[in-house]
């Protein structure tokens, strides 16, 4: 293939970032032009890359360079998995610039949104080509500040901002074992190259499977910060403060599946580590049930949806875990076109309603806003897990490697399953069926053909994503475990939506307010409050305690001291007795000069 | 060629005292100044690397003192670094309603002292110019600061006067344990005396804790730090610019320089200090960070906590930390430099740059809102900046340091450095929301970005950041073979 293609599609973006930033800044309308045609031309560039085979040579150039100690390159990989995740970047990015041009039409800071949302297509394609640990950090760390920018967008809003300055260091928490885990590797091989680094493991494991473990958990940290895993998994709800195709591109899409990429990119340190795998299967169906507990009880249409993508991406971090990363990537495929639609069809409704996002202020709009209203359904079906959408494909395949593997496991990505049919058929029942019971519910109505297009697109996609791609996955990766296809799971499945959507339908039809009151999930399970109380009682407690100590002790004791010691008390006092600064400095000068000569000559 | 960049601000800082027009005369020299540091940095002939540009003039030829001036790749990313800030400080200068022309002198000494240092490969001009640039610091918070200003004065002057004290004794224990033949001020030579081991290793232990220890007063090593953020907040924009960007990078460099060459195995008796001390550096003075209700004291804090990762590259000892460390001193001097000019436009709002008294600014304030963001993310290591490709160098340069048998002790001050790096976003971002983010005051309606030629400086010190953050690779590799014949072999 030709080598320019790939840097085409990773600098195009960048450039119109900058030419936005500097040059259009006051010009809103030939900056979404910019932007929405750079990501158009991005999506035909993925399919250039698609069709052209596989490079014969390393794409690289040098950046920081230290051979043979040290070697971080801007390197490109080229193969079937960022192929394809070239595709669902592209894509989806083109799609929904196209969609952003009406959602953000009278936005004031309509140049600023476009051009960050194009510094964001450059970091995350940044982290899909990279060929090393270290490329993939720095583009790491620019989808951090694209996501910290696009969630304040909106800034002069508190809320906005808070969410921006919490997503933003629970993410550099995150950064922080990634960076460790990437040292770790580096010292053991040598090398922070992907290919070079699989090809020398053995430096790594020699070591001892302490480390292996420890390298393979810190650099999952990454993954937990940025994919939003428990612990770490705070900062995504708030994120939705950002507008709405900030949220479903960078926090259902892509940014999110970043860090279950990163893990499929280098499951050859992962899958080198039974132990670390473990972990990495409980934390991610950990997350899978608590998110969608907490799903079960907000009343935020775009907080429901954000909850949903953490208990989604739970499944796919749960699936590297268990040694199936083919089963994440599929997920992470299909994930992708049904939680951007959802999250589209969520930003058409609130767009219309004037920015009223409580579900229990809307009803009724399956007759008013009919194209959202279909679109939105196929979304709910491939994500809930129905048969012959893609969504139940790709969580089939992800149960089975659980049934094989670890039995509670399966049992809780089951419940997941049950819950997630739960709380989206509440969602769809409120909002789209029923009466209106708000003043703008009852007038809303479907957006223009730039804001429905993409839902179409969308739609098609989330039924067809699952079919033919099965096998794709399957073949990127090599030497995983077989497992003979276990009839019971698909129908286990299906038992688990059935029962889910069936008990939901009877709860919520009808309804104008929630029946059940569950404090616990409603709060989520208090994480926000412990964390504010950990961090106010560690973090800012030590603060307080070093700025004291530093003031009082430091400063107070040693410099008084120091200036009424016998130190002090010979020619120093005497001068800073006289207080004149001038006189002293000039005398300080000299009498250092002197002091020089002084002592050589002595000798 | 380094005559003429120490000579001139010297020379205008002279004319100046003498009634010639102070703004105009300093912003020609420094001007001229960065003009002529860039033309010597492209002059310079990397593929020789070395000592280049040397020019030398007998002083006293019994001690083998002499002024001595040449410049390798690190003097000379250092004398672009002072005569950047140095033009963006002169530039930045608002109206000096008092003596405004000794103001103007007080910058020009600093900039001629801190180039000289830079430039001077003998051990006794070295150490003069670095006086001769402090005095005018003190005159400069003394005389023209803002809040407790005499306070501070006294302490920056009691603490760098020690640090210069210890500092002095340190070089002349290093100049004595030299065997009597060889003596000799002249780095160069020294540095090649070291190469051929006749420093006996057992000598070089007590030099070089001097050094560390008067250069890390200088340099605001943790316990010795307070002086710097009550300086920095007590100092007019340009001082405080010009020290935390310039000034105190002359200790980091004395150590890349002198200590580290000169006296490797007292560097290494000593690492486990050094390490120690540079993570008070990090998260001590991190913490004490966050607790900051004001921007100066905050900006303050931070640049004595970036000191911590220099230290760290120092202390790795290899090619790749010592580089990493050289080219984050650059990064850093520049960074801090355009933060302390943005604050000081602030400061013409809110005097006293007490958080609560700030907020929403984003809105009246679109280019500060913008430009501030840019040098608060540099200053946190994000990458696209020059902090961030360097920052990394001094990571991965710690976690495999050239003392193996310490190397667990090393692998653990860089995690707890990495930590620093949470802590950095913590206090940055915090700043930047407190300041910009947020609902529009309504008492700051009056509040307006500069004026464009004030930009300009702030836009060179941010743009210079961005272009040695995309591509590191002309400065680390300016910097590269200096460092490379630094370390001993």
């Amino acid at each position: 293939m030709d080598p320019h293609l790939p840097w085409f599609i990773l600098l195009n973006p960048l450039v119109t970032a900058a030419l936005i930033h500097f040059l259009l800044r006051r010009s809103p309308g030939w900056s979404a032009v910019l932007s929405t045609a750079s990501a158009c031309v991005g999506l035909l560039t993925a399919f250039g890359i698609w069709f052209s085979g596989f490079p014969t040579q390393p794409i690289e150039v040098p950046w920081l360079d230290f051979s043979p100690s040290f070697r971080l390159p801007i390197g490109i990989t080229i193969d079937a998995l960022s192929k394809v995740m070239l595709l669902v970047v592209t894509g989806i990015g083109a799609l929904i610039h196209i969609y952003s041009t009406v959602y953000m039409a009278r936005d004031e800071a309509k140049s600023r949104f476009f051009g960050n949302l194009s510094l964001f297509m450059f970091s995350m394609l940044g982290i899909v080509l990279a060929n090393n640990f270290g490329m993939m950090f720095i583009f790491w760390e620019l989808v951090g500040v694209s996501s910290y920018l696009l969630i304040g967008h909106w800034f002069t809003r508190d809320s906005a901002a808070a969410a921006a300055n919490k997503a933003f260091i629970t993410n550099r928490i995150g950064d922080f074992g990634f960076m460790l885990g990437i040292l770790i590797v580096w010292n053991a091989t040598g090398s922070l190259i992907f290919s070079e680094i699989a090809a020398n493991l053995g430096a790594l494991t020699g070591l001892g499977t302490g480390w292996v473990t420890a390298a393979a958990l810190l650099v999952f940290c990454g993954a937990v910060g940025k994919s939003a895993q428990m612990p770490l998994h705070v900062w995504l709800p708030d994120a939705m403060e950002g507008p709405t195709p900030v949220s479903a591109l960078i926090h259902a899409a892509t940014m999110v599946a970043a860090g279950v990429y990163m893990l499929a990119r280098v499951y050859f340190l992962i899958g080198a580590s039974l132990d670390a795998q473990l972990v990495i299967q409980w934390i991610g169906v950990i997350t899978a049930v608590f998110a969608a507990l907490m799903a079960t009880q907000q009343d935020d249409i775009k907080r429901i949806l954000a909850y949903s993508t953490l208990s989604q991406l739970g499944y796919m971090v749960c699936a590297v875990g268990l040694a199936a990363p083919n089963a994440a990537m599929f997920h992470l495929f299909t994930h992708a076109f049904f939680k951007a639609l959802l999250f589209l069809g969520a930003g058409a409704i609130i767009h219309h309603l004037h920015h009223e996002q409580n579900i229990w202020k809307m009803g009724g709009l399956s007759g008013r806003m009919k194209v959202t209203f279909w679109t939105f359904l196929a979304g709910y079906l491939a994500l809930i897990g129905c048969p012959f959408f893609s969504g139940f494909y790709s969580k089939d395949l992800i149960l089975m490697a659980a049934w094989h593997q670890n039995g509670l496991v399966f049992v809780l990505a089951l419940f997941t399953a049950f819950l997630t049919a739960f709380y989206m058929t509440r969602l769809v029942v409120v909002v789209f069926l029923g009466q209106a019971r708000s003043n703008e519910a009852s007038h809303g109505h479907d957006g223009p053909g730039a804001m429905s297009l993409p839902l179409v697109i969308l739609a098609a996609l989330s039924v067809v994503a699952g079919y033919g791609t099965e096998s794709y996955f399957e073949h990127a990766f090599q030497g995983l475990p077989a497992h003979e296809h276990a009839g019971v799971v698909p129908w286990l499945a299906i038992g688990a939506f059935l029962l889910g959507s069936a008990l939901s339908f009877v709860i919520y039809q009808g309804r104008a307010k929630d029946p059940i009151v569950i404090r616990l999930f409603k709060n989520k399970f208090y994480f926000d409050e412990l964390y504010a109380a950990l961090i106010a009682g560690t973090h800012d407690l030590l603060a307080q305690i070093s700025s004291w100590f530093d003031k009082w002790v430091l400063d107070g004791i040693i410099v008084r001291g120091l200036s009424g010691s016998a130190w002090g008390a010979g020619f120093m006092l005497r001068f800073l007795q006289v207080g004149n600064l001038q006189a002293y400095s000039f005398l300080f000068g000299i009498g250092a000069v002197a002091l020089i000569y002084f002592v050589v000559l002595v000798k | 060629m380094l005559n003429l960049i120490i000579f001139i601000p010297l020379l205008a800082a002279f004319a100046v005292l003498l009634g010639a027009p102070a703004r105009k005369s300093a912003l020609a020299a420094a001007a001229a100044g960065l003009v002529i540091s860039l033309f010597a940095l492209f002059s310079y002939d990397a593929s020789k690397a070395g000592f280049q540009f040397a020019s030398s003039t007998p002083v006293v030829p019994e001690w083998d003192l002499k002024f001595l001036l040449a410049a390798d790749g690190l003097s000379l990313v250092m004398l672009l670094l002072t005569n950047l800030v140095t033009l963006a400080a002169v530039w930045i200068t608002p109206l000096v309603e008092k003596r405004e022309n000794i103001f103007y002198a007080c910058l020009l000494f600093i900039t001629a002292g801190a180039a000289g240092a830079f430039a001077s490969q003998d051990l006794f001009f070295f150490y003069a110019f670095h006086e001769l640039a402090l005095i005018p610091t003190f005159l400069l918070i003394g005389l023209w600061g803002s809040g407790q200003r005499h306070a501070a004065a006294w302490k920056i002057t009691i603490y760098l006067a020690l640090g210069s004290f210890i500092l002095l004794i340190g070089l002349v224990d290093l100049y004595n344990a030299l065997p009597a033949g060889v003596r000799t001020f002249d780095m160069i030579k020294l540095q090649q005396l070291a190469s051929a081991h006749v420093i006996p290793e057992a000598s070089q232990t007590r030099p070089y804790l001097l050094l560390l220890v008067g250069f890390g007063i200088l340099i605001s090593l943790f316990p010795f730090h307070s002086w710097a953020p009550t300086a920095y907040a007590s100092a007019p924009t340009p001082a405080a610019m010009l020290h935390a960007g310039v000034l105190k990078k002359f200790g980091l460099y004395g150590l890349i320089r002198l200590a580290v060459p000169l006296l490797p195995a007292g560097a290494q008796h000593w690492s486990w200090l050094l390490l120690t001390l540079l993570v008070g550096n990090v998260i001590y003075v991190g913490l004490a960070t966050i607790a900051q209700k004001k921007l100066d004291m905050t900006l303050g804090y931070s640049s004595v906590m970036h000191m911590g990762y220099i230290f760290l590259g120092i202390a790795a000892f290899n090619l790749v930390g010592v580089t990493g460390a050289a080219v984050l001193m650059f990064a850093h001097g520049l960074s801090i430099a355009a933060l302390f000019a943005m604050a000081g436009h602030l400061r013409k709002f809110s005097p006293s740059l007490a958080y609560e008294t700030m907020g929403g600014l984003g809105k009246p304030m679109p280019f500060l809102g913008a430009a501030f963001g840019m040098a608060a993310f540099a200053s946190i290591g994000l990458p696209g900046f020059a902090n961030f490709s360097s920052e990394i160098l001094v990571f991965f340069g710690a976690f495999k340091p050239a003392f193996t048998p310490e190397a667990g002790s090393y692998q653990l001050a860089t995690a707890f450095a990495l930590w620093g790096v949470v802590i950095s976003a913590v206090y940055m971002l915090r700043a930047y929301r407190a300041i910009f983010l947020g609902g529009v005051r309504k008492d700051s309606t009056d509040w307006v970005d500069p004026i464009f030629s004030l930009r300009l400086p702030v836009i060179l010190l941010l743009a210079t950041l961005m272009i040695t953050g995309f591509f590191p690779g002309g400065i680390v590799n300016l910097v590269k073979p200096s460092i490379e014949a630094l370390l001993p072999k």
